[in-house]
């Protein structure tokens, strides 16, 4: 497997925020506006195509269903496990593991972000350790985690801690660091005490790039619960994908991934929505502007 | 050091200040002293260290010499606003004010400015002449004894700076606190102050009291000269083109 770096593409993005993101709307005229939806609708015509041509292929008989279940095969199963309850059962186990190491990853990328991006003394002690265990693909600690947890739940929510903190640590200092130098000035002419200059100035003037450390950290949260339930699970949806290869039932397989790939979606459309709530004011975000 | 020699108590008194940047002395043994009320416009070349005189005032940069007595925390209006984008506009004037009335001192102080029905908006909906209306109202409503004002409207357009001119003119007269304005535009140092410096060589080098008396159009032709820039010519029909001064 290979992955992108995640903390350097978001130490990127949060460098230069406005090429990463879509213009304020304009105005538009009707003609373009039913253009757009002309647009939309044809955007759609390939993806249906594709799932229809599979559908066509799996019915024919040309692929096993062993191989790949017609979708429809993979509806039906989707309704039968979401009608016992079982589906939701192991869809929490996976969402609660995700969301306990995303906080406390987080929590701990967040405080060491903060010390590091306030104090040169922290940077020195902490920084270079950080950067150096970032440089390895925390993936291949997951032998590690079996042998120091085991496969229950803290082995689960350690590997997705390890791969939260390091985008929400490095976007956190470059937010801070990145804090127009101009506007420090303000605040001691303004003479605010240290405590209000950091939460008047420092605290909103990182939000944008902390906010970018988050959205990759949800993504790498995600391939991380995948990579330690795929290993060994009692319970969640790897848990759910590995039973069902037991009895090469691909349709549970298939399922799962299409309700990873959802929650990954929703999970960055959650992101999203935060930084528009959050950035009202920033000129690339909210949509309230001129 | 003796202070007798200066009449009344000022709001400002610096004797003897120097500044270096590494090897490079920016100010050189200035003396200067602003009376409570005054309006003094500080005029030079670019790089004669008028930003750096109204820096060491304003407390922003050290001193390498002599002293400076100014207000403990004057206000300062910068060239650019300095507003933060992500607070609405009573948020931004109200910036260092005690939590306690924050929001109605700071509405008073925008509708001073003109922007009274703005309250909640975000710095980024307004124009370059609002934004410094509103950096201007954040300055004053601090209510100080000592305005600094670093070429605040040379990023203006002409006719905005012109309104400019005339709603601080308006301001100082109601609040009284001492200015020192920077600026490298003779007619605005004019048209605003009581008295007029001209620093060169990290030193006021020449002053000019204005009085009802004199006519703005000689005081600025004095002050041009005193810069090293020749008045225009006054009819400019059969002047060859080697002749025009360049402003």
């Amino acid at each position: 497997m290979t992955l992108a770096d995640p903390q350097a593409i978001a130490a990127f993005d949060a460098a230069s925020p406005a090429a990463a993101r879509k213009p304020a709307p304009t105005p538009q005229s009707r003609a373009a506006r039913s253009r757009q939806t002309g647009l939309l609708a044809l955007s759609w015509v390939a993806p249906v195509l594709l799932l229809l041509v599979w559908e066509a292929l799996c019915r024919s008989g040309y692929v096993a269903p062993q191989i790949l279940p017609a979708p429809s095969k993979v509806a039906l199963t989707a309704w039968k496990l979401a009608s016992t309850g079982s589906l939701f059962h192991d869809l929490g186990v996976s969402l609660l593991r995700a969301a306990t190491g995303f906080a406390i990853g987080g929590l701990i990328g967040f405080s060491l972000g903060v010390l590091v991006g306030f104090s040169p003394l922290a940077e020195a002690a902490i920084d270079r350790s950080v950067q150096m265990i970032r440089a390895v693909p925390f993936l291949a600690a997951l032998p590690l985690t079996i042998i120091w947890f085991g496969v229950g739940e803290g082995q689960k929510m350690f590997l997705v801690s390890l791969g939260v903190v390091f985008p929400i640590y490095i976007n956190t200092v470059l937010g801070i660091r990145q804090v127009d130098p101009k506007l420090l000035e303000l605040a001691r002419v303004q003479g605010l005490s240290g405590w209000t200059t950091i939460r008047r100035i420092i605290l909103p003037g990182a939000l944008p790039s902390i906010l970018t450390g988050v959205r990759y950290a949800l993504a790498v949260a995600w391939l991380a619960l995948v990579v330690a339930e795929t290993v060994g699970a009692q319970a969640g949806l790897g848990f759910l994908a590995m039973d069902a290869r037991e009895f090469l039932r691909t349709d549970v397989i298939v399922l799962t991934i299409v309700i990873y790939a959802l929650i990954g979606a929703g999970s960055d459309s959650i992101a999203r929505l935060l930084e528009r709530r959050l950035l009202r004011w920033h000129p690339n975000f909210g949509g309230s502007g001129r | 050091m003796s202070l007798s020699v200066i009449p009344t108590k000022p709001a400002v008194l610096v004797r003897g200040l120097v500044r270096r940047y590494g090897e490079r002395t920016v100010i050189d043994g200035l003396d200067l002293a602003i009376a409570h009320g005054e309006f003094v416009a500080l005029l030079g070349e670019s790089g004669c260290g008028k930003t750096t005189l109204l820096r060491a005032l304003s407390g922003l940069d050290p001193i390498d010499g002599g002293s400076v007595k100014a207000p403990r925390r004057p206000a300062v209006v910068f060239q650019e606003h300095r507003l933060l984008p992500w607070d609405s506009l009573w948020r931004n004037v109200s910036l260092g004010l005690p939590a306690d009335g924050a929001r109605d001192r700071a509405a008073a102080a925008l509708a001073e400015v003109g922007l009274g029905d703005r309250l909640d908006d975000w710095p980024r909906n307004l124009s370059g002449g609002q934004a410094q209306r509103v950096a201007l109202a954040r300055a004053l409503v601090q209510q100080p004894e000592l305005l600094l004002l670093d070429e605040p409207f040379a990023a203006l357009d002409a006719l905005t700076r012109l309104r400019m001119h005339a709603l601080v003119k308006e301001l100082i007269a109601r609040h009284r606190p001492g200015v020192l304005l920077v600026t490298h535009d003779v007619d605005e140092a004019v048209a605003l102050a009581d008295r007029v410096l001209l620093m060169r060589d990290g030193a006021i080098a020449y002053e000019r009291r204005l009085s009802s008396a004199a006519s703005p159009q000689s005081v600025r032709e004095e002050l041009l000269a005193e810069l090293g820039v020749a008045p225009p010519p006054r009819a400019p029909a059969f002047t060859s083109p080697s002749s025009h001064s360049v402003v």
